[in-house]
């Protein structure tokens, strides 16, 4: 494939861009416009750029895909499966666009779409939307803010502290459809709010979803954010989450990816002030042709920081998974403490794994320990199991299960946790 | 106990075993009945583990002579859980544990598996938890395990607890107890050896390896079998733990290749 025709194809993408809303924000113009500029110097990764070794996306490039005219219709039955008791707020959107037929709120914080949101809000989305998920050097990035319009916006006043947690359930419908959700979270000083993000498909064809979340946690503030992407099976997902994370804040995400075809997810967490702590959770479990990859990166900027990461992969038939967790501790971090660990579960002779942890460290007393592991099943586990009297299918099925609940064991929402849980079971018991 | 009408459940002749190519077992005869107690000891890498492990069907292990038969039929025929199904239990020396797998999950599936081998009802999670709640008296054991990854950051004995509890939910006909005095306690040995022999009735039958006389103390064995370099070169009664307990194993060897050398 030449550059010339990937550079054709994402503008080829923007020309499916609806007309800007009439907004009197120069700022939210300005920004679209810089996008769109980015968009046209761009080009759709290959496998020889460093970031995109192991992750072909060159199959997204078959297809022209386009935002969606006509919203289809569905009905609050339609996903009564998704919705989760818990939340206080949900915003639905379906192909990208927002329904308010399927949405609610009753949310403590200030929940909106971001169009809806640029009147009351301006000021703060114009300091955090658009600063924190760098787009001029990223064609996907660029290629979501170009399209910037409905998404959804959460800001936690200060020292308000959320209960309920916000769902933003993104649904497919529609095939070669391309989707562009975007989400900004503001949590102000002090403030506690959970996220969770859930993207679900009603069809199993071609079609494209590019999301971009911020995150911005300001002082003694804290969010969890779960994200789960269990697209269809020809899906094409690529996601950006960039979080900033200020004194003393915190931040707390589990992220699974169960579906697409081929799916990216960048994470990138800034600890820009001292003591900021965050700890990060990932799981793949995918099978067949499927291709997972997560790029995370933790920026350790200043002293006395705090990270944990565990990134599990699961991968059956000839599916390919990768990982590359990136530490960063720059030298004015000292005291950093931060941990990584990778460990994969290889359940076919054709499953692949790449996983690569990645320490740049700056500063000299830090305590930074990280580990991966690569294998099949501990025969030693399966012994014990089967000399309980599990027959040996049974007993893989719940090891396999095993590895991936100790991920959605950590996702703080019970009826979500519980779905997740018979999802893995069920792969689980499909795999072997 | 010895009955005189105990049937026998195990029976091994000449079994021969080799693990990565090397021979262990070097032909071992061993007749286990119903009702009975039996300690099997020997000094360190005289093949105890093994032998407990081969008749477990542990896979690390090739079986390359020999017979055992198990309530009349060839053990060597079933795969580890059709043993395990068929009454079979061995406690582990080192009980894996399993992180993300819910102990009371671990045991319900384990003992719905043996139930419905049985003919039995399964019990669903509520009647499974009163039921094994019960079972945990036995053996002094607080109910948060239940909630916990199965054995994961169990202290040694709450690891070998957690074994008795599934010898007492499985209830085998022949239990299999590999070591499970090492890491004990002395409280914690009282406890275990107290569920042991409450489980121990006629119709079932119990081989106890160990190293040392301390748990024979508390569990009486009705016969103890000597090992030593893969075979058994002695088998006697209680007395002859407290023996080994003073002399040490040199003897019972001496006299064994004395006896060899006579034999030869």
């Amino acid at each position: 494939m030449t550059v010339v025709a990937t550079h054709n194809y994402l503008t080829g993408l923007l020309a499916g861009r609806p007309a800007a809303p009439a907004t009197p924000l120069a700022w939210f113009n300005d920004l679209r416009a810089h996008a769109v500029d980015r968009v046209g110097a761009a080009t759709v990764p290959t496998t020889r750029d460093e970031d995109w070794r192991f992750t072909d996306i060159s199959p997204l490039t078959k297809i022209s895909f386009q935002p969606v005219r006509a919203m289809l219709a569905l009905a609050a039955a339609d996903i009564g499966r998704f919705v989760l008791p818990e939340a206080g707020a949900r915003l639905t959107f379906v192909d990208g666009v927002y329904a308010p037929q399927l949405s609610s709120n009753d949310s403590t914080a200030e929940v909106s779409t971001i169009a809806a949101g640029l009147g009351p809000y301006g000021a703060v989305m114009q300091n955090h939307l658009g600063r924190h998920a760098a787009f001029e050097n990223n064609a996907f990035a660029a290629l979501n803010t170009a399209f910037l319009n409905d998404g959804a916006m959460i800001v936690v006043p200060r020292n308000v502290a959320v209960a309920a947690p916000v769902h933003l359930l993104f649904i497919a419908t529609q095939p070669e459809a391309a989707s562009y959700p975007r989400c900004l979270v503001v949590a102000e000083a002090g403030s506690t709010v959970s996220l969770i993000e859930d993207f679900v498909s009603f069809q199993d064809k071609a079609y494209f979803t590019n999301a971009v979340t911020e995150i911005a946690v300001a002082d003694n503030a804290r969010v969890s954010h779960v994200r789960v992407q269990r697209e269809g099976a020809q899906a094409f997902h690529i996601a950006n989450c960039a979080v900033s994370l200020a004194h003393a804040s915190r931040y707390e995400s589990v992220s699974v990816a169960f579906g697409a075809r081929i799916s990216r997810y960048n994470l990138n967490v800034e600890q820009t002030a001292e003591g900021a702590e965050c700890s990060i959770d990932g799981l793949a479990l995918i099978g067949s042709t499927q291709l997972a990859d997560t790029h995370t990166c933790i920026d350790h900027g200043k002293p006395h920081g705090v990270s944990r990461q565990q990134h599990k992969c699961i991968v059956d038939g000839s599916a390919h998974a990768v990982f590359n967790g990136k530490i960063m501790v720059r030298q004015d971090a000292q005291l950093t403490n931060s941990s990584q660990s990778s460990r994969n579960l290889l359940l076919s002779a054709k499953a692949r794994v790449d996983t690569k942890p990645q320490l740049e460290i700056f500063a000299d007393d830090v305590k930074c320990a990280h580990g991966a592991t690569v294998g099949q099943l501990d025969a030693d586990e399966v012994f014990y199991l089967k000399s309980r009297g599990l027959s040996d299918t049974a007993a893989r099925n719940l090891l396999t299960y095993a590895f991936g609940a100790e991920i959605i064991d950590r996702i703080p929402v019970a009826s979500l946790k519980h779905t997740l849980e018979q999802t893995v079971l069920a792969q689980t018991s499909r795999l072997s | 106990m010895i009955y005189q009408d105990g049937k026998t459940l195990l029976d091994v002749r000449g079994l021969r075993a080799t693990v990565n190519g090397i021979e262990i077992l070097k032909g071992i005869d061993l007749t286990v009945k119903s009702g009975e107690v039996h300690a099997i000891m020997g000094p360190n890498g005289s093949g105890k583990s093994t032998l407990a492990k081969v008749l477990a069907g542990h896979p690390a292990y090739e079986v390359t002579g020999g017979t055992v038969l198990f309530q009349g039929a060839n053990l060597f025929d079933l795969k580890p859980e059709e043993r395990a199904r068929a009454g079979l239990f061995l406690g582990f020396q080192y009980p894996i544990e399993i992180p993300g797998v819910a102990n009371s999950q671990f045991l319900r599936l384990a003992y719905n598996t043996i139930q419905v081998e049985r003919g039995k009802d399964e019990l669903d999670p509520l009647e499974f938890d009163d039921f094994v709640r019960e079972k945990m008296k036995l053996l002094e054991m607080n109910p948060d395990f239940l909630d916990r990854s199965v054995n994961e950051g169990f202290s040694g004995g709450e690891k070998k607890r957690n074994e008795i509890l599934q010898m007492a939910l499985l209830e085998p006909h022949l239990a299999i107890l590999d070591e499970t005095d090492s890491g004990l306690d002395i409280d914690a040995l009282r406890v275990v050896a107290g569920g042991v022999n409450q489980l121990a009735n006629k119709d079932n039958a119990i081989v106890l390896v160990t190293h040392y006389q301390r748990l024979l103390n508390y569990i009486v064995p009705d016969y103890v079998h000597v090992m030593d370099a893969g075979r058994v070169i002695k088998t006697g009664g209680k007395e002859l733990a407290v023996e080994l307990e003073t002399r040490g194993y040199d003897w019972v060897s001496a006299e064994y290749k004395a006896g060899a050398g006579a034999r030869a």
